[in-house]
């Protein structure tokens, strides 16, 4: 039953186990386990991220694809929930409107994009896709009648969903709307999560693995390399487009920060690449302790820049908006030295 | 592999069709410059647009030769290329910012020195940045380009990160030499002398470029490596110190084009070269990668429309160079002038 | 009997997976023509490319000139005075003929002497002088190819099958090119599956088979015995185009 929904990919290493098991209860329980306001909004980010990092990894790590154009997908599915949300109006048929529209359209446009240079060169497809993402940001921040510009989106989602609505206490805890969304985000993470395993698992898979390794060798045994590339490429696309619109349900705002930024982009690479590429449970480990290091790491660099006052550079260095410089360092590290990332690590280690 | 079959010569005997297709990428741009003057209908916002156009495409080229050429030689790409432009802007700058007295100075002669003075040290000082990038960040990944594109993003980021650390978070603004504000008129445009500045210079630097790969013997290696390789180390050549030599230069550039840039724009930020890095990809790409012509064509092309499209519908912009991109990919999807691999 | 100008002793490649040069020992005496002789696929282009560092040898030592060049990168050997001209000539096809032949000389100009003989050897060459080589003929690009490892002195000359693919008019004047190499004491190492060439030309033969060096020595003998020639390469040289 455990090895049917995990398609038969187990963990392999104890520790990489036993850290799964945890961050899956921890998130399981997160309303009972961590109360609050603010470890709740942590909690669904790192669903959130887990589904939209391991998206990508399908691409990156299992296709050897690099794409710059993922937080473009990411917000094609919050946008279209906004908008959804905003003109046909609050309820959950908007929500499903929103949330098919985007992943559509993410669909059609990784099919578009990857019809134009991943017929020619994989490595055109990195470029291409930097360039349409920012097109497309801006676009978003110009088009302000239809997109709230760079102010972004507030609109309804249904009563159900939101703190207003009450069903009573279990455990001690106020059971609301926002919990329930929460479980809906929770569920919905989880079950594209398995799929996206079941996907990497499949005969589909392991020709993606195939053309990664030797995409000349895979031509050569006679599968056509770019399908392959633009059917993984179009499905990466639209499972982060339904990760945008699970963020869009749960935040109930969107904007370019939030669902657009080259910074996302950037962190969504660093996840990728810390938790190890071409995993799947890389995405976990990586989303959840960069979620953890965005979310409390900037306090500790804080208070380190605090105590190195008065020496030369190194509170400019350990200035918490200077974050980005250590996952940077962080970042060509492990590309050097643990190109599988931390599960590689764990596994290997076994 | 195998040989043609052996005929008569085919020398001298392209059909018409055939030269036109050769001379094609070169014609687009007068066609574009047409367009833009039957598009806008009055000659003094066209002439004022046209000299711009040409002024930011000939930046986008000096950002961008480095980096087709690099990557044509050693097929390898570069993401962290952005980051040279950036720190050209910011050294430039900083050199212009510490002499008040000659950028005020009502004198050609002082602000010119200043200039270049700024532009001498933006492009050492890059260069050797640029020799670092290669032996620290680049060198390790080589025929890996998946690897290659995340370690120069992650260089990318962290000299980004270093501009703030070493001049702030914020945004600097400055203002021209004296002798470089305002603007001339002509044929009742107003043209600002800066950017007529700026298309000159980008034309010498072209004209330069090209001098060195066509007529030195340094510059025949360069243009035959970048086709193949290896003949060019079994005729005894050392590829690896050429390429070094083509990196640290193609970060020189960038260095170069990210201080007429900052001239350009008055303000410059760390993201500038992230920023501009989209068009470089845009115009390397249409070029054709590996070919400084190409990217020479490509880069007057986006800067034209960039700016054409700017007037007639602002918020199109951006989109406009991603829609010249798909249209120049359908009619050649290899770019305009893709250097043939003869592997 | 002096030192041979190249000496392979044992040499192993592999090429990925493929375990391709199983120990190959070879010796080219200087001032000599030796042929490469063998089947298709038993690793003759292989053992040039070894020889010249394109391929590392994973096993055995190359000497060359009396210098251990093992472990020397490709331009390295170059420099050393090896001249190569690959299966598929490698010509520079977005430079034109003469930028071809300037690149050809690394060590200095072209001397107008060298250019001169090259001119008599390959008169299309002066016609095309100024042209893209990309827009020659076959012939004209592998007449090319020869030209440019004529541009200056070389102590061995390497050379994968000049007349592949080529009209019988072009290849009696490779022939021709090659036998007035070889009379200005080039040594030179050479693949050629034209037996008509290859006896005319060859000094020595080695013939290979699977990886290695099966048969070594005299062309004439070997052209003399059609038996050996079956046993060795699967056919004859008389029943050979």
């Amino acid at each position: 039953m455990l090895n049917t929904l995990l398609s038969g990919d187990r963990p392999r290493s104890l520790v990489l186990t036993a850290l799964l098991l945890g961050v899956l209860i921890s998130l399981a329980f997160a309303p009972f386990l961590f109360p609050g306001v603010r470890s709740l909004e942590t909690a669904a980010t790192i669903c959130i991220f887990i589904l939209l990092v391991a998206s990508y990894d399908l691409l990156l790590g299992y296709t050897g694809i690099v794409s710059f154009a993922h937080t473009m997908f990411f917000g094609l599915g919050a946008y279209g929930v906004a908008l959804a949300s905003t003109h046909v109006g609050r309820g959950w048929g908007a929500l499903a409107l929103g949330t098919l529209a985007g992943a559509l359209a993410a669909a059609v446009l990784a099919l578009v994009i990857g019809l134009f240079s991943l017929r020619v060169r994989a490595i055109f497809f990195a470029m291409i896709t930097l360039a349409v993402a920012s097109a497309v940001a801006v676009l978003v921040s110009q088009l302000y009648q239809l997109t709230g510009g760079e102010d972004g989106l507030t609109y309804r989602i249904p009563r159900e969903l939101t703190p207003a609505f009450r069903l009573g206490e279990v455990f001690g805890v106020r059971i609301t709307g926002k919990i329930l969304n929460y479980y809906l985000i929770f569920f919905c993470c989880l079950a594209l999560f398995l799929l996206l395993l079941r996907v990497v698992n499949s005969p589909f898979g392991r020709v993606l693995q195939a053309v990664r390794e030797n995409d000349f060798r895979a031509e050569a045994i006679g599968y056509r390399v770019v399908y392959y590339r633009i059917t993984a490429t179009c499905l990466s696309a639209a499972v982060a487009a339904l990760a945008g619109s699970l963020y869009a349900i749960w935040l109930r705002y969107v904007g370019p920060d939030t669902t657009l930024s080259f910074e996302i982009m950037l962190d969504i690479l660093l996840m990728v690449v810390i938790g190890g590429m071409g995993t799947m449970y890389g995405a976990v480990l990586g989303a959840v302790i960069f979620v953890l290091a965005q979310n409390y790491l900037q306090n500790l660099m804080g208070v380190a820049a605090d105590a190195a006052t008065g020496l030369p550079l190194l509170p400019e260095l350990l200035d918490p908006n200077r974050w980005l410089l250590w996952l940077g360092v962080l970042f060509i590290l492990s590309v050097y030295y643990f190109p599988a990332g931390i599960v590689g690590r764990l596994r290997a280690g076994r | 592999m195998s040989v043609a079959p052996d005929h008569t010569p085919r020398m001298e005997r392209l059909r018409p069709a055939e030269r036109l297709g050769q001379a094609a990428p070169y014609l687009l741009v007068p066609v574009l410059v047409l367009l833009g003057w039957l598009a806008i209908g009055s000659p003094s916002s066209w002439l004022t647009l046209t000299v711009s156009g040409l002024a930011m495409g000939m930046m986008i080229f000096v950002m961008a030769s480095g980096l087709t050429l690099v990557f044509g030689l050693m097929d390898v790409i570069n993401f962290g290329h952005g980051a040279f432009i950036s720190l050209g802007a910011f050294l430039g700058i900083s050199v212009l910012l510490a002499l008040p007295g000659w950028t005020a100075a009502d004198s050609l002669a002082l602000n010119l020195t200043a200039v270049l003075l700024a532009i001498a040290v933006a492009m050492v000082l890059t260069g050797l940045v640029g020799w670092g990038f290669e032996r620290v960040i680049v060198r390790p990944v080589y025929g890996a380009h998946l690897k290659q594109i995340l370690v120069t993003v992650g260089g990318l980021i962290v000299i980004e990160q270093l501009i703030h650390v070493i001049w702030g978070p914020d945004e600097i603004f400055l203002t021209r030499p004296e002798a470089l504000k305002g603007a001339v008129t002509f044929a009742g445009a107003a043209l600002e002398k800066y950017r007529i500045l700026a298309v000159g210079f980008g034309l010498v630097i072209f004209v330069a470029m090209r001098l060195v790969l066509r007529r030195t013997k340094i510059g025949l290696i360069v243009r035959a490596g970048v086709q193949n390789g290896e003949m060019v180390e079994t005729l005894g050549y050392r590829l690896r110190l050429v390429f070094i030599g083509v990196f640290i230069a193609g970060s020189a550039l960038a260095g170069l084009g990210g201080v007429m840039w900052a001239l350009y724009q008055e303000v410059i930020t760390a993201g500038m070269g992230e920023r501009m890095m989209i068009l470089v990809f845009i115009v390397v790409i249409i070029g054709g990668l590996g070919s400084v012509e190409g990217a020479f064509i490509g880069a007057l092309l986006v800067g034209l429309l960039q700016n054409y499209v700017a007037f007639l519908e602002p918020k199109l912009a951006l989109v406009s160079n991603i829609g010249l991109m798909t249209a120049i990919l359908m009619w050649r999807p290899q770019g305009m002038m893709p250097v043939v691999k003869a592997k | 009997m002096s030192e041979p100008i190249l000496q392979l002793t044992g040499v192993e490649t592999d090429i990925a997976q493929y375990h391709i040069l199983q120990g190959v020992d070879l010796a080219v005496p200087a001032g000599q023509v030796t042929m490469l002789l063998g089947r298709n696929g038993v690793g003759k282009t292989t053992t040039l490319k070894t020889i010249m560092g394109h391929w590392r040898a994973r096993a055995g030592a190359i000497r060359f000139a009396g210098e251990d060049i093992t472990a020397l990168p490709t331009p390295a050997r170059a420099r050393a005075g090896i001249g190569f001209v690959p299966e598929d000539m490698g010509i520079f096809t977005d430079l034109t003929v003469e930028e071809n032949m300037i690149l050809a000389a690394a060590s200095g100009p072209l001397e107008p002497a060298r250019l001169e003989a090259v001119f008599a050897a390959f008169p299309p060459l002066r016609t095309f002088w100024k042209s893209e080589a990309g827009n020659l003929s076959g012939g004209q690009k592998q007449m090319l190819s020869i030209a440019r490892v004529m541009a200056e002195e070389r102590r061995l000359y390497l050379i994968d099958e000049p007349t592949k693919g080529l009209a019988p008019a072009i290849v009696s004047t490779m022939a021709r090119a090659l036998r007035e190499l070889k009379a200005a004491g080039a040594s030179i190492l050479l693949v050629e599956q034209n037996f008509a060439v290859a006896r005319a030309l060859g000094d020595s033969a080695a013939v290979m088979d699977d990886g290695r060096i099966v048969w070594t020595g005299a062309m004439a003998e070997l052209a003399a015995d059609a038996a050996l020639q079956e046993r060795l390469m699967g056919l004859s040289m008389e029943t050979a185009r």
